[in-house]
């Protein structure tokens, strides 16, 4: 029986590295080379549009990089697109295993380590097992900037630039230069990634930006409330305060 | 504050060399004016004290006076007059304390005997000057000898360091495998320009073995190895890395250490191009004016990035460096403006 045929997304910055895949594509007459991208923005753009069955992902590129791009193309039920990246560095690899990517190339590699990979692409996609995706990649630093989608718009927030995140259902709200982004996480995976000196969870739906707190203001029921600079004002649980408490030095 | 006073155990070894000193001057009293071994005691340990001290000051005029054959005379007669003064106040002290002893009936022609020993005692004075001040000239040579040796050995920790950090350049997984997947690239469709690029990394890394053996080298070489590296940027990055040069030719002489460029151009490639979806310029420019030569090296900076991550290790190396082979006269400066990152080095111009 002849396979279906598969379609493919080259993502990377440098027009060579791409070369190379396609070079090595060639081999395969069934699998079709749907686009070409050189940097994160148009490959969470061309990915929606396209459908891939097979992703090969950079990591390193300007503004948004590989792992960002993962955490924000949606797959269907069977896993597509199946996810190889292709990478100079090696720290990312394991992170890249742990974002359920199908496999890794290091960069520079040949063609038996490259038809390797295609080959547990291909196993993947002929098993249709979907990969229990955390859309939150594991990283060793605190996150320097979260980034998220609204339909193809992908907008970066430096962390920075967030006043706070709220938890709402499956989503969390993030507040950040008078707007709301929703990001399809959860508040206590958010909170790990998130740098601690900067953010504290002041209560079960909140997390807060220190940078941003004006004062803590008493209630009658005990629980104070937290004003922010921009006059927002926000609960505050009782182990909220004393996390308070303990991080401000009273 | 004298250094002295500062170290304790100088002072006091200082004041153990006055005590041969002590006894130089009672035996002097004795023999030219004829005074008796109580009185010669009684008078040289206070006066010899005394002059310890005030000799000190010459400490002063070793400062104000540093060894320099183009003002040899003015420092010559400005050193006999300080000494002259000095050996005039003290022979005026001992006079003075001779008159006051002279008030005890033992003491009453002590003056008298003073004033013949009169000569002797300020002829020593002079000397017991000089020599004090001879010693601070010593002394000062050698401090500055110890500084110096430890400036030499500041700097040959960091050239070491520069020599790791080249090497860790020429390693550089982000620039080493990425050259050599572009070299996988382009083997089979375009083997002509597979070749030259492994001619040019074979190049760049062919030319920092040998440089950070070298204390210093001509700017010129520096910036050839910077060529050499951009020119195997642009065959990763094509169109979106340009490279603008400014370069003074009469700054090319001046003496640098070695890849102390280097991490600059790291950065701007990185950070500044390779972070950025257009790219951009990376411009170089080099002036001289006057005795001093400025280095700029400029990139557009990522438009998300508060500051330029991950440049503080290159970028505080440059600094460091900077610091050793210059001390005060040499600068570096780096800051974010409109957009673009800049850093700039100046320095003396030295060939």
């Amino acid at each position: 029986m002849p396979s279906p045929l598969l379609g493919a997304v080259l993502v990377d910055d440098e027009e060579l590295a791409r070369a190379l895949v396609r070079q090595l594509l060639a081999a395969h007459p069934d699998i079709r080379i749907l686009a070409e991208c050189a940097n994160g923005f148009e490959a969470v753009k061309v990915v929606a549009e396209t459908k891939p069955d097979l992703l090969f992902l950079d990591v390193q590129m300007p503004q948004l990089d590989g792992l960002e791009v993962l955490e924000l193309i949606e797959r269907d039920a069977a896993g597509r697109p199946a996810v190889i990246f292709v990478t100079a560095y090696d720290q990312y690899a394991l992170k890249a295993f742990d974002a359920n990517a199908v496999d890794y190339l290091l960069k520079p590699f040949d063609r038996a380590r490259f038809e390797t990979a295609l080959a547990r692409a291909r196993t993947r996609l002929d098993s249709g097992a979907a990969p229990a995706l955390d859309p939150l990649v594991p990283r060793g630093a605190p996150l320097s900037r979260v980034v998220v989608k609204d339909g193809v718009t992908v907008t970066v927030l430096p962390v920075s630039k967030i006043d706070y995140v709220k938890a709402e259902d499956d989503y969390v709200l993030l507040r950040a230069d008078g707007r709301n982004h929703l990001k399809s996480q959860t508040l206590a995976s958010l909170e790990e990634a998130l740098p601690k000196e900067r953010f504290v969870r002041i209560h079960r739906s909140y997390l807060l930006n220190l940078d941003r707190l004006v004062r803590l203001e008493p209630s009658a029921t005990g629980a104070p409330t937290a004003v922010l600079t921009d006059g927002a004002r926000l609960p505050v649980s009782r182990t909220g305060a004393q996390r308070l408490h303990d991080r401000l030095g009273h | 504050m004298h250094p002295f006073f500062t170290q304790s155990g100088r002072l006091g070894l200082y004041l153990l060399g006055w005590i041969p000193l002590t006894a130089i001057l009672g035996g002097l009293l004795v023999l030219a004016g004829g005074l008796s071994l109580l009185e010669a005691t009684a008078l040289s340990v206070p006066l010899a004290l005394l002059y310890a001290f005030l000799c000190l000051s010459s400490w002063y005029l070793c400062r104000a006076f540093p060894v320099d054959s183009s003002r040899l005379l003015a420092t010559a007669s400005a050193l006999a007059m300080a000494s002259i003064v000095a050996a005039s106040l003290w022979l005026l002290s001992g006079t003075t304390l001779a008159w006051a002893l002279a008030l005890l009936p033992a003491f009453q022609t002590l003056p008298d005997r003073l004033a013949r020993a009169g000569p002797v005692v300020f002829l020593l004075g002079v000397l017991l000057y000089l020599l004090v001040l001879a010693m601070h000239y010593v002394l000062d040579a050698a401090e500055k000898v110890r500084v110096e040796e430890r400036r030499a050995a500041d700097l040959r920790t960091l050239a070491r360091e520069a020599e790791l950090q080249a090497l860790r350049a020429r390693l550089n997984p982000h620039f080493l495998f990425n050259s050599l997947n572009s070299i996988a690239a382009l083997v089979a469709e375009r083997p002509e320009e597979a070749r030259s690029m492994c001619a040019l990394l074979a190049d760049f890394l062919r030319t920092t073995l040998g440089m950070s053996e070298r204390i210093s080298i001509p700017l010129r070489e520096e910036l050839a190895l910077a060529r050499r590296y951009l020119a195997v940027e642009r065959v990763r990055f094509g169109d979106r890395l340009t490279v603008s040069e400014n370069v003074d030719a009469s700054t090319l002489d001046v003496a640098v250490p070695p890849l102390l460029l280097q991490p600059l151009f790291e950065n701007a490639v990185k950070h500044g191009i390779g972070a950025r979806l257009e790219g951009g310029v990376l411009s170089l420019v080099t002036r001289r004016s006057g005795g001093r030569v400025s280095i700029v090296v400029e990139n557009p900076a990522d438009a998300g990035a508060e500051k330029p991550a991950g440049t503080g290790l290159g970028l505080a190396n440059v600094k460091r460096r900077v610091a050793a082979c210059w001390g005060d006269a040499g600068h570096v400066c780096a800051r974010l403006h409109d957009g673009r990152f800049r850093v700039e080095i100046e320095l003396p111009a030295e060939a």
